[in-house]
């Protein structure tokens, strides 16, 4: 079993409905996200193109921030889900100085937070909240291990990339281009 | 040309628009911390050679500023900590892959370890007052008779300190300054140069001040080396760090960097050090000063420069 999450950079609109799905879903304070929209023009006039993604914690195989966790707070499950466990945390900040991709924030109380894939729905068997609410459908969540899910089959047929792969951190969110 | 915004209103404290989980307090750490080890490691360096007699400023007077200068420094860490009351998790797990888990470590051993040092040489230090409780008087010789054993304890210790106040900024892959293999021999060097100033500073003799001079001398035009060894390694890496090693060249740090740590704080006490011991009458505060103010600034360059780079954004 291993989680991942693939999502359509032709199909997103970038309209935050999964920022806000996530902030009600994980009650995270006001002026906090666990994920966010970005929204990136590359090229020369008139020669431009726009992407937008929705991103968050890519959960990767190889996590510098479980590593650099001097309590080991910061934990990776059998699936791939990397996890921050509240009371074993005592805010230095190694782990938020350690990713690449700024996943991860002080909350309020002191301890640090980020996406954990909404892995309390997962448990119940539903999809995480910002797949769920996706008007576009842009989103889709599963297993790699299974060559027949619906992540394995758009990796296999579509082109796609990750976010700063030189980082050598194996993220497991996928975007497809 | 690529631009890259946020839509969704992404504006976390502390790491949008720019990322400063770390504060000053982790930079006075990082210096007190290195300025305990290099102290601690020529007390014990000292003292297994059984030069104690020659060099008493190495191993008595400048061993109080170790235990004060841990102390101050595992404060500003604590401070700098956002879940205070759960700091003990640091001693219910050994992380090895972790620096700063090492760091804990070594700090939960070396900072009682500074504490009876001095202890062990109260009576040489104050003997205007005696200590109040007679137990006080027979650990202290108790202390004496093992000072040799703590000085073995010390001696790769006071290294470890040293080595992991910049093995704990180069082991985060995702801030492209610091991650380079360089900055722990570096950040132990520059530790080392600012112990070996404060015993010059303190020193009665002039035989102990030159000693002294001549090893901070030495360690000065290593760091020299070292830094130009982080440069050049930066200038040959990826683009990342390319864009990394433009802060401190040509960037908004390189004013701190080259003026303030580079030639203020390394070559001209370098000069002078060179000049007072060719005989010049220089009063040696002088470049014992630049040298600890030098590496005062030294961590607060990296620690802020450091949070600038990224990968993303």
């Amino acid at each position: 079993m291993r989680y991942a999450m693939v999502i359509d950079t032709l199909k997103c609109v970038g309209c935050s409905d999964c920022v806000v799905a996530c902030q009600t879903e994980n009650n995270v304070p006001i002026g906090y996200c666990r994920d966010w929209i970005t929204e990136t023009v590359s090229g020369a006039y008139p020669n431009i193109e726009l992407e937008l993604k929705s991103e968050r914690c890519n959960h990767c195989e190889n996590a510098p921030c479980v590593r650099c966790c001097p309590t080991g707070a910061s934990h990776q499950l059998d699936n791939g889900i990397v996890l921050v466990t509240g009371d074993e945390c005592i805010g230095c900040g190694a782990c938020i100085e350690s990713c690449p991709y700024d996943a991860r924030f002080q909350h309020p109380e002191g301890y640090v937070d980020k996406c954990t894939f909404c892995h309390h729905r997962l448990e119940k068997g539903q999809l995480p909240a910002c797949v769920s609410v996706c008007p576009t459908k842009c989103m889709y969540f599963g297993d790699l291990d299974n060559p027949n899910s619906e992540v394995s089959k758009l990796l296999k047929n579509r082109k796609w990339k990750t976010l700063a792969p030189e980082a050598g951190t194996k993220p497991k969110v996928y975007y497809l281009i | 040309m690529q631009e890259e915004l946020f839509v969704s209103g992404r504006n976390i404290p502390n790491i949008d628009p720019s990322l400063e989980v770390w504060h000053w307090p982790i930079s006075v750490y990082l210096f007190l911390g290195g300025l305990a080890a290099g102290l601690l490691f020529f007390a014990a360096l000292i003292t297994v050679l059984k030069k104690d007699k020659e060099y008493p400023a190495a191993v008595k007077f400048a061993s109080i500023v170790s235990p004060l200068a841990l102390t101050l420094g595992l404060i500003a860490l604590f401070y700098d900590l956002t879940h205070k009351i759960y700091f003990w998790r640091l001693y219910t797990t050994v992380r090895i892959e972790s620096p700063m888990s090492w760091g804990a470590w070594v700090l939960l051993i070396i900072t009682p370890l500074s504490f009876l040092w001095v202890l062990s040489y109260y009576t040489e230090l104050f003997p205007k007052f005696k200590m109040k409780f007679e137990f006080l008087n027979t650990f202290e010789k108790f202390l004496q008779k093992n000072r040799m054993l703590m000085a073995y304890a010390l001696l790769p210790l006071s290294i470890v300190l040293g080595v992991y106040t910049g093995i704990l900024l180069s082991a985060f892959n995702a801030r492209p300054l610091w991650n380079n293999a360089i900055l722990g021999p570096l950040f132990l060097t520059s530790g080392l140069s600012t112990g070996a100033a404060t015993i010059i500073l303190l020193a009665n003799t002039a035989k102990e001040r030159h000693f002294f001079s001549k090893i901070d001398l030495g360690l000065v035009i290593l760091e020299l080396g070292l830094i130009v060894h982080m440069l050049m390694g930066m200038y040959a890496g990826s683009e990342v760090q390319l864009e990394a090693m433009q802060l401190l060249i040509g960037g908004e740090f390189t004013m701190m960097f080259f003026g303030f740590v580079v030639i203020l704080g390394l070559i001209v006490p370098a000069i002078l050090e060179f000049l007072e011991l060719r005989g010049f009458k220089i009063p040696v505060a002088i470049p014992a000063l630049l040298i600890l103010l030098g590496g005062l600034i030294f961590r607060f360059v990296m620690v802020e420069a450091g949070q600038i780079t990224r990968y993303l954004y």
